[in-house]
């Protein structure tokens, strides 16, 4: 174990910009599982499904965030049609719902795995852009410019979502059907089109936060699995529905986990996340911002 | 009465082919179609009758497999020994996990025990002593008396383990337990207004669910002459165990056991005939299909022909 102030920066330093990715890519999460109280476990395989997209797409010379971009509105739909399926066959049967939604959704996480492995193998896939593999040297410091694309757009999504939420009329009808639905059917809104709204915006969501993904590193069909334990930790640790909350949280893992691979090295990493969510689940269930 | 001579049957049946001249790979898949009746009814113990979600069969499964390995190496336990103290270590996880449904219900603790899982793995990655990641050759022992191959006795002891995981099942189900964990699952706060010790039950049925799977692991090690974290700990013994409960039916001990040698059998001929892969995702879209389509599972569908009605 080798231990200096230098590395303890770095690792604070890289812990920043991964925690912001990580926020990035649970966001979907936080709204899908979050506000809306879907038990979302396809949530990362939806993810990895992006990367790919993002991956056939980017091959035909397209940037990679572009392609992400230029996926949402396709995984806005896919949203939209796996939220209505979940509600006419679960949600609205009520009572055994839980159970079975949960085995559904991962059920349809393993489907869209083996459907990848299936599709493309088990081989790592990259995309190439002029910021993958080169990185800026600051000082004695030096930070992948994938790095700081990923914070950057990781940022931008966080924001954008966040006032979303809480300044368009839309957004407010999403926080209140989190909060009581009844109250909103009584006032006359359908319930149902706005949750559909928003599981489509969460999943829309996902194929930026799946570019990202393969933008950061290479991705495998399998990558979803660790995911699990990342996503659900930074939902679960913000407090669900919160989205200030959720680059908090994201920005606690990232440090958390940078510091363990320096202190421990990468075998320890997975760990980190699913530790946490335990400690977190077992102490503060509501998480730090919890409604 | 009827169950204990069928039973009875059925352990003599499976020792009987045993020592039968049948081909030797009939026993090498069979081997796993009961690891998975063991799995799947360990895990309706509560997931169908509690109606807590568990994915963490692997860690338990993991569990009792590394447990094995450890008195193997340690003190060259023989295979009863390895089981008994994977059972006690699963048992004990079991118990761990169930403290959890203290606080956590439906997805919280599904997720909760995926988290068990991938810590189990971690610290099995960096324990050097039963291999790490790369994992350890193990040698298989000398074959017992009377059975000519080890796959065979393997064979025998799984059968026996299953016989052994259906009747404790049954007898939870048909007792007070049983019907307390149902009150559990239909609504835990009036279960435990009326008055029903709801968090001893669940840590029972934890117990018992993890002891039963961590037994289920330990053969596991000798099997394959090999043991490796990341195929140990895989996410498909969850959807397998799950998929085998929810596809059977849920509500009774006959539904996993169904479900298993249905689902069993499926991935083993798929495997062979066709793909490791498509075996996985077959049972991915029939626990997709089932779960939509007949949630009551096989036992749903054919209930008007069944001689038990519920």
């Amino acid at each position: 174990m080798i231990f200096s102030f230098d590395l303890l920066f770095e690792a604070i330093l890289f812990g920043i910009l991964l925690g912001c990715f990580y926020a990035a890519v649970s966001i979907g999460l936080s709204v899908s599982f979050g506000l809306l109280d879907v038990p979302h476990v396809a949530h990362p395989a939806i993810m990895v499904f992006g990367s790919y997209c993002t991956y056939i797409v980017a091959s035909h010379g397209l940037d990679p965030i572009l392609s992400g971009v230029v996926l949402m509105p396709a995984f806005f739909v896919l949203g939209v049609l796996i939220y209505r399926f979940y509600y006419e066959t679960f949600e609205r049967r009520g009572a055994d719902a839980a159970v079975r939604g949960l085995a559904f959704f991962f059920g349809l996480a393993f489907i869209i795995e083996v459907g990848l492995i299936l599709g493309f193998g088990v081989d790592q896939r990259t995309v190439q852009a002029p910021y993958i593999g080169s990185s800026l040297a600051l000082g004695d410091y030096r930070i992948p410019y994938r790095m700081l694309v990923a914070f950057g757009v990781a940022l931008v999504l966080t924001f954008a979502l966040t006032l979303y939420l809480s300044k368009t009329f839309t957004g407010r009808a999403i926080k209140a059907v989190a909060q009581d639905e009844p109250a909103l059917r009584l006032m006359g809104a359908n319930p149902v089109r706005i949750k559909q709204w928003a599981f489509g915006i969460a999943t829309g969501v996902s194929a930026l936060a799946g570019a990202m993904l393969i933008i950061i590193g290479p991705v495998e069909p399998a990558l979803d699995r660790v995911y699990i334990g990342r996503t659900f930790c930074v939902v679960v640790l913000a407090g669900l529905g919160s989205m200030t909350g959720t680059l908090a949280a994201g920005l606690i893992l990232g440090i958390a986990e940078s510091i363990v691979l320096m202190l421990f090295g990468a075998s320890w990493a997975p760990a980190v996340a699913f530790g946490l969510l335990l400690i977190v689940l077992g102490i503060r269930p509501q998480g730090l911002f919890g409604r | 009465m009827k169950f204990w001579i069928a039973m009875g049957v059925l352990a003599a049946a499976a020792i009987g082919l045993a020592l039968s001249p049948v081909n030797e790979y009939f026993f090498y898949a069979a081997y796993v179609v009961l690891t998975y009746v063991v799995l799947a009814t360990a895990w309706n113990i509560l997931g169908g009758y509690a109606g807590y979600v568990n994915f963490g069969t692997p860690a338990f499964f993991g569990i009792g497999a590394y447990a094995a390995v450890v008195l193997m190496r340690w003190l060259h336990a023989p295979l009863a020994l390895q089981i008994a103290a994977a059972a006690l270590m699963g048992g004990l996880l079991g118990f761990g996990v169930g403290m959890l449904t203290l606080r956590l219900r439906g997805i919280f603790f599904a997720i909760a025990t995926v988290a068990v899982i991938f810590i189990m793995e971690t610290l099995m990655i960096n324990w050097r002593y039963v291999g790490g990641a790369t994992g350890l050759q193990l040698i298989r022992p000398d074959v017992m008396a009377p059975f000519a191959s080890y796959t065979r006795m393997l064979f025998v002891v799984m059968a026996l383990m299953a016989i052994a995981a259906v009747a404790i099942a049954r007898y939870i189900q048909d007792s007070w337990i049983g019907r307390g964990l149902r009150a559990v699952r239909d609504s835990e706060e009036a279960a435990e207004a009326n008055g029903v010790p709801t968090l001893r039950l669940k840590l029972l049925a934890c117990t018992v669910m993890g002891a039963l799977m961590a037994a289920a692991g330990a053969p596991m090690p000798m099997y394959l002459s090999f043991i490796e974290p990341a195929s140990t700990f895989n996410l498909s013994y969850t959807v397998g165990a799950l998929g085998s409960a929810i596809i059977g039916g849920m509500s009774h001990w006959l539904g996993p056991i169904v479900g298993a040698l249905l689902l069993g059998s499926l991935q083993q001929i798929i495997t062979v005939t066709i793909s490791g892969e498509v075996n996985v995702l077959v049972v991915g879209v029939l626990l997709v299909l089932f779960v939509v389509l007949a949630p009551q599972g096989l036992l749903g569908l054919f209930k008007r022909w069944l001689p038990f009605s519920r």
